[in-house]
């Protein structure tokens, strides 16, 4: 089976995300391989083991690099960059990665649930509908039988098991596996493997659909008012006193 | 033409009615669409709210593609210009397919929407709920996602709309649902609790959640619980938090043994009023916490819940 990776390089999670001027401002902030990819390309190498097959998928820019070596030490056999400052709406995105996946005809397309920069879950469903292909989003459990594959995934009020022909798009949350840390000899061996680079307007795409218009970030004022609770019975009583009287939430 | 996806069971689900809600502030004629089993049994109600109701049972209705096809075919048949679905999970699994079959810039999970020349500009959260970005599109149609529970529900108007049955040309998706679980709860709706209380692994063992359940019970809060408890089995996915989880902004937010890490912050941070009781004084959630009890849980929670009943006699 071949599998398609899409990956994404976001700011780390525990990261603190600064903005200027209406505009978020990356520079010098740690950047990451998005959590939720990594579960697709967890399941991945253990569909394919030794990453036969296996290819990463980035669109983004320069600083992407770093997220696709990282899936490349976790074991993916190699990858391509589409690479561009642009930042793209995602059904440009999905029409760029449909040109991808008719070059490179995977079975499988492995996409994140849901991204930490952008905080869409969008795309694993606009490139499914690019491909006419069907999708499982919120995956949280995969086995195949003879070209059929079947998923367990959540639902807004519970779950649902599928039954679904391949070629599919899955998308890929926590619960799925336990994504595995590159080893050092891996990571030395990721630094060698291919990266093909491409561009977004190789596939008709120059701009975005969708303007960001500005970006700022709220932060409530907290009230901090913390109590001691060396005496639990005295802290407890103030603190349903403050909830009563001075916030009056019960 | 507003075109607006309704979200129903045997009446319209709540979902349903706030974006309908949406998009009566936008000041635009309204068709709402009804699509799968039990369709033609809410149309009536569905009607109070729009121009126009269509209404569709076809059994093959099941499934992010066929929905997305029908949605896209009655969006021009209707020649609307915009496009509104639920962010519930399942209207986000479907919009974006709308979006690439239109052709159409996706707007996604907007917690404010305002009309502009040609198009739309929505707020939405980004960077983990850490951002708030207003996004724009200008096209012939436009398609977007409204966030649960940040919109007024709609007004039902004196003279309902005009009910129609229309017919659509879909194929099997090659998609079998082989077995479906809906987790109920009797307690209230964890995202439309006024209160909630939630559980962290600072618990120490899944029996602990009793200390949670029973405050909660007290004050009629829902009963919330972090990744981390989720992970370990002690508790359902559907009472999850966070990043993977709901979405809660209720009048308190009550956080007991959980450190924050900011994937949970991400599902639970726009809350009134954030209350934490943690061992560590250190931990995040006391942070962005209004009121908080640096202390022993064990012990802490059994008096508060007392304190709390105290008050509520």
């Amino acid at each position: 089976m071949k599998i398609l990776c899409l990956i994404r390089q976001v700011p780390d999670a525990e990261a603190k995300v600064k903005a200027a001027n209406g505009k978020v401002d990356l520079e010098g902030a740690t950047m990451a391989l998005d959590g939720m990819d990594e579960y697709g390309v967890e399941q991945a190498l253990r569909i394919n083991e030794g990453g036969a097959n296996t290819v990463a998928v980035a669109l983004g820019n320069a600083r992407f690099e770093d997220a696709i070596r990282r899936a490349l030490a976790m074991g993916l056999e190699r990858a391509v960059h589409i690479e561009t400052d642009l930042l793209l709406d995602v059904v440009s995105q999905a029409q760029i990665l449909k040109g991808i996946v008719l070059e490179e005809t995977p079975d499988l397309v492995f996409v994140g649930g849901q991204h930490a920069d952008t905080d869409s879950q969008a795309l694993g469903a606009a490139l499914a509908e690019a491909l006419g292909w069907n999708q499982v989003t919120w995956t949280t459990e995969l086995t195949f039988d003879h070209g059929t594959a079947k998923a367990t995934h959540d639902t807004d009020d519970g779950k649902e098991s599928l039954e679904l022909s391949l070629p599919a798009v899955i998308t890929t949350q926590q619960g799925l596996n336990e994504p595995r840390y590159p080893t050092l000899p891996n990571i030395m061996k990721a630094k060698k493997k291919e990266i093909r680079k491409t561009s977004p307007d190789q596939y008709g795409i120059v701009n975005s659909k969708v303007k960001i218009v500005s970006q700022e970030i709220q932060e409530r004022a907290r009230l901090n008012k913390l109590i001691d609770g060396k005496d639990p019975v005295a802290a407890a009583e103030q603190l349903v006193k403050l909830l009563h009287e001075e916030a009056k939430v019960i | 033409m507003i075109l607006v996806v309704c979200e129903f069971d045997t009446k319209l689900k709540k979902s349903a009615l706030e974006v309908l809600g949406a998009a009566q502030r936008l000041n635009d004629g309204i068709t709402a669409v009804l699509l799968g089993a039990g369709a033609s049994a809410v149309a009536p109600e569905a009607a109070l709210y729009a121009d126009q109701v269509l209404v569709c049972e076809d059994a093959l209705l099941e499934g992010a593609k066929n929905m997305a096809q029908a949605v896209a075919d009655l969006s021009e048949q209707a020649e609307a210009n915009l496009v509104l679905i639920s962010g519930s999970r399942g209207g986000r699994e479907v919009a974006p397919r709308v979006a690439v079959r239109l052709n159409a810039p996706y707007l996604e999970d907007a917690i404010a929407l305002e009309g502009i020349e040609g198009g739309l500009r929505i707020q939405h959260y980004a960077y983990l709920a850490r951002v708030t970005e207003t996004l724009e599109a200008v096209a012939p149609v436009v398609v977007a996602t409204v966030k649960p529970n940040t919109q007024a529900v709609g007004s039902p108007k004196a003279n309902a709309g005009d009910v129609y049955d229309v017919e659509l040309e879909l194929s099997p998706s090659g998609v079998k649902v082989l077995g479906r679980v809906v987790e109920k709860s009797s307690r209230v709706a964890l995202t439309e609790a006024s209160v909630v209380v939630t559980g962290g692994r600072g618990l120490g063992a899944p029996e602990n959640f009793a200390l949670i359940e029973s405050l909660a019970d007290v004050l009629g809060a829902g009963v919330g619980a972090t990744r981390a408890a989720v992970d370990a089995g002690w508790r359902p996915y559907g009472e999850q938090v966070g990043q993977t989880g709901k979405t809660v902004q209720p009048n308190a937010y009550i956080a007991v043994g959980v450190s924050g890490a900011v994937q949970h912050l991400s599902g639970m941070g726009k809350s009134k009023n954030i209350v934490a009781i943690n061992k560590d004084a250190e931990a995040p959630i006391f942070k962005v916490a209004d009121y908080g009890i640096v202390g022993d849980l064990h012990a802490i929670m059994p008096a508060l819940i007392e304190a709390a009943k105290k008050l509520k006699d």
